[in-house]
C-alpha cells in the first residue's frame, strides 16, 4: 500500500464544451516526492488539480487518491479525503473579512474541536515556519503578494495535510520572494513529509525543486522524468519548452494564408 | 424568424435553469440552517452587518415617509373635518403597506446588494473555492448565515420604520398642524388591529425577508465571477428584489384584506 503512488491518473479525459482539455492522460505522484506538472497557459494544469480535488469530476478515466476513487466518493468521504490535502491557490484566496492569525486559524475552527490555546499555539507555528509570525495582526488587503501566497500556504499546512497542491506558485512574485516560496516548499514537503503537486509554468523554479516532471500540451502527456531526464529529452515539443522558443512544435504564427499571397489580394478582400 | 425563435427558446431554458439552481440552492441552505444554533455568532456577525448597518437608511426613511404621510392625511381629512383620525390613517399605512414594503426596497438596496456583491467577490477571488478545498462547505459556511441573518432583521427593520414613522406623523400632525395629541394616539390604539393590521404587516415582512436574502445570495453564489459579473449580479438582485417584493405584496395584500 504505501509503496503505491499517493495519487494514480489513469486514462483521464476531461472536455469543457468542445473543447477537449485531457484526452488519456496517465500521471503517478509518488508518496514524499515534489512533482511538477508544467505546461503552456491553457493546457488545463488548474483544472488537473481541480479533479484531484474532486470539484470537477472526469468524463473517463480516473483518479485514485491514497486507494479512494475521487470520483464516486460522497460528500462526507470527499470532505474527509480533503481535509488531509492542502491547496494553495493562485492568489493566496485568503479569507478577507480576516486577519492572517484567524485565516490560519479558520480550518482548526471549523474541523477541530482544539482549545483557543492549543489552535494560537499551532497557528504560531505555522507562521513561524513560512515567517511571517509578526504579520499575523495584518489584514489580508495588508499583505504584499509574497506574504500572501505565504500566510495562504500557513492555512494551507495548518491541517497537517498529507499532500500539498500548489496552483501556478511562482506567478507574478518578485525574485526575492519567489526564492522564498521556492525553498519553502521544497523544505516543507521533506520536513513535514508531505507529497506536492507544483502546477507552473516557471521551468527553472520549478525544475530546482522537482523530483518528477510532467510535460502536458494538447491534452497529453508529451514527455515524463526527473528535470535532467527531460532536459535531454529528444521530443522537439519538450526542447521549444523548456528553452523557451518563439518558433518550433508550437508555431509562432496563428494559422493563416500564405503571407505574401495574403498582402497581394488586399484589395479584394478588404 | 427561425432566429428570433431560437432566441425565445434559449431565454426560456436559460430562466428555468436559473430557477431550478435557485431553488435547489435554497433547498442546501435550508439544510444548513438547523447547524447554525450550535453556532449562532455566526449569524449574530451578519445580523449586525445586514440589519443593524441598515438602520440608518430605514430610520431616516421612515421618519420622512411618516411625515409626508402626516401631511398628505392631514391635508385630505380637514376638508372632512376628520382630522383627529390621522394617527389612524398613518399608522394602518405603514403597518400593513409601507413598513414592510419600503423596508424591503431599502433593504435590497442597502443590504441585499451588499450580499450579492460580497459573494461574488468571494467567488472571484476563489474564497468559496479555497474554502470547500478545505473541506468547509460555503452553502453552510457563507450562505446560510447571511440568508437567516436577513430573514431574522426584515421584520425588525419594517417595525422600526412603521414606529418612527408614526412618530413622524406625529411631528407633524400634532407638533406643527394641530391635531388634538390624545385623539392622534387614541384614535390608532382603538382602529389598529393586533391580528388583521401588525401580524399581517410581520408576515408580510416575514416573506419579503426570505424573498430578498433568496434572490441575493442566489445572485451571489451565481455570479460569473468576473468584475462584470459581479456587478451585472448585483444590479439583477436589486431590479429582481423590487419586483418580487411588489408582485408579492400584491398577493399577500389580496389574500389577507381582499375579502
Amino acid at each position: 500500500m504505501s509503496d503505491a503512488p499517493l495519487v494514480q491518473i489513469r486514462n483521464l479525459s476531461f472536455s469543457r464544451g468542445d473543447r477537449v482539455i485531457f484526452d488519456g492522460v496517465d500521471i503517478d505522484i509518488r508518496r514524499g516526492s515534489v512533482t511538477a506538472i508544467m505546461g503552456p497557459s491553457g493546457t488545463g494544469k488548474t483544472t488537473l488539480l481541480r479533479l484531484i480535488g474532486g470539484q470537477l469530476k472526469p468524463d473517463n478515466g480516473s483518479v485514485l487518491l491514497d486507494g479512494e476513487e475521487v470520483q464516486h466518493l460522497r460528500r462526507g468521504a470527499l470532505y474527509r479525503l480533503r481535509k488531509r490535502m492542502g491547496v494553495l491557490f493562485q492568489n493566496g484566496a485568503l479569507l478577507t473579512d480576516m486577519n492572517v492569525f484567524d485565516n490560519i486559524a479558520f480550518p482548526l475552527r471549523e474541523h477541530t474541536g482544539l482549545s483557543e490555546a492549543l489552535i494560537r499555539s499551532l497557528v504560531l507555528m505555522k507562521l513561524e515556519a513560512v515567517g511571517l509570525r509578526g504579520a499575523r495582526d495584518l489584514m489580508p488587503s495588508e499583505l504584499s503578494g509574497g506574504m500572501a501566497r505565504r500566510v495562504a500556504l500557513a492555512r494551507a499546512i495548518a491541517m497537517d495535510p498529507m499532500m500539498m497542491m500548489y496552483d501556478e506558485p511562482f506567478t507574478g512574485q518578485d525574485p526575492i520572494s519567489m526564492g522564498v516560496l521556492v525553498r519553502l516548499i521544497r523544505t516543507l514537503n521533506d520536513a513535514l513529509g508531505l507529497t506536492s503537486i507544483i502546477v507552473s509554468h516557471d521551468i527553472a523554479e520549478t525544475c530546482a525543486i522537482a523530483d518528477d516532471v510532467y510535460l502536458l500540451s494538447g491534452g497529453k502527456v508529451v514527455a515524463h522524468g526527473t528535470a535532467e531526464a527531460l532536459g535531454k529529452s529528444d521530443s522537439a515539443w519538450a526542447q521549444q519548452f523548456l528553452n523557451g522558443e518563439a518558433d518550433g512544435p508550437v508555431a509562432f504564427h496563428y494559422p493563416a494564408a500564405d503571407y505574401a499571397e495574403d498582402l497581394l489580394q488586399r484589395e479584394h478582400n478588404n | 424568424m427561425l432566429d428570433s425563435l431560437q432566441l425565445l427558446g434559449r431565454k426560456g431554458l436559460e430562466f428555468f435553469q436559473r430557477l431550478g439552481r435557485g431553488h435547489l440552492l435554497l433547498l442546501q441552505v435550508l439544510a444548513g440552517l438547523p447547524g447554525l444554533f450550535l453556532r449562532f455568532g455566526l449569524v449574530i456577525k451578519q445580523i449586525y452587518a445586514v440589519g443593524v448597518l441598515s438602520l440608518v437608511i430605514i430610520v431616516v426613511s421612515g421618519v420622512f415617509v411618516g411625515m409626508v404621510l402626516g401631511l398628505q392625511g392631514y391635508n385630505t381629512l380637514v376638508d372632512f373635518g376628520a382630522e383627529e383620525s390621522l394617527g389612524v390613517v398613518v399608522a394602518l399605512s405603514l403597518v400593513r403597506e409601507l413598513g414592510p414594503v419600503v423596508t424591503a426596497l431599502l433593504f435590497a438596496g442597502r443590504a441585499g446588494s451588499a450580499l450579492t456583491a460580497e459573494i461574488g467577490l468571494m467567488k472571484a477571488t476563489e474564497q468559496l473555492s479555497a474554502m470547500e478545498m478545505m473541506a468547509v462547505d460555503p452553502v453552510r459556511r457563507v450562505l446560510a448565515p447571511r440568508f437567516l441573518a436577513g430573514f431574522i432583521s426584515m421584520p425588525f427593520l419594517a417595525a422600526i420604520f412603521s414606529a418612527v414613522g408614526i412618530l413622524g406623523g406625529y411631528f407633524v400632525g400634532v407638533g406643527l398642524l394641530g391635531v388634538d395629541d390624545g385623539a392622534y394616539w387614541s384614535q390608532m390604539q382603538d382602529k389598529v388591529d393586533m391580528y388583521d393590521d401588525i401580524n399581517n404587516g410581520i408576515i408580510k415582512s416575514l416573506v419579503f425577508g426570505v424573498v430578498v436574502s433568496w434572490i441575493a445570495i442566489f445572485e451571489g453564489n451565481d455570479a460569473i465571477p468576473t468584475s462584470e459579473g459581479v456587478s451585472r449580479a448585483t444590479t439583477r438582485t436589486v431590479v429582481h428584489s423590487a419586483l418580487a417584493v411588489l408582485g408579492l405584496d400584491f398577493i399577500l395584500t389580496a389574500l389577507m384584506f381582499g375579502e
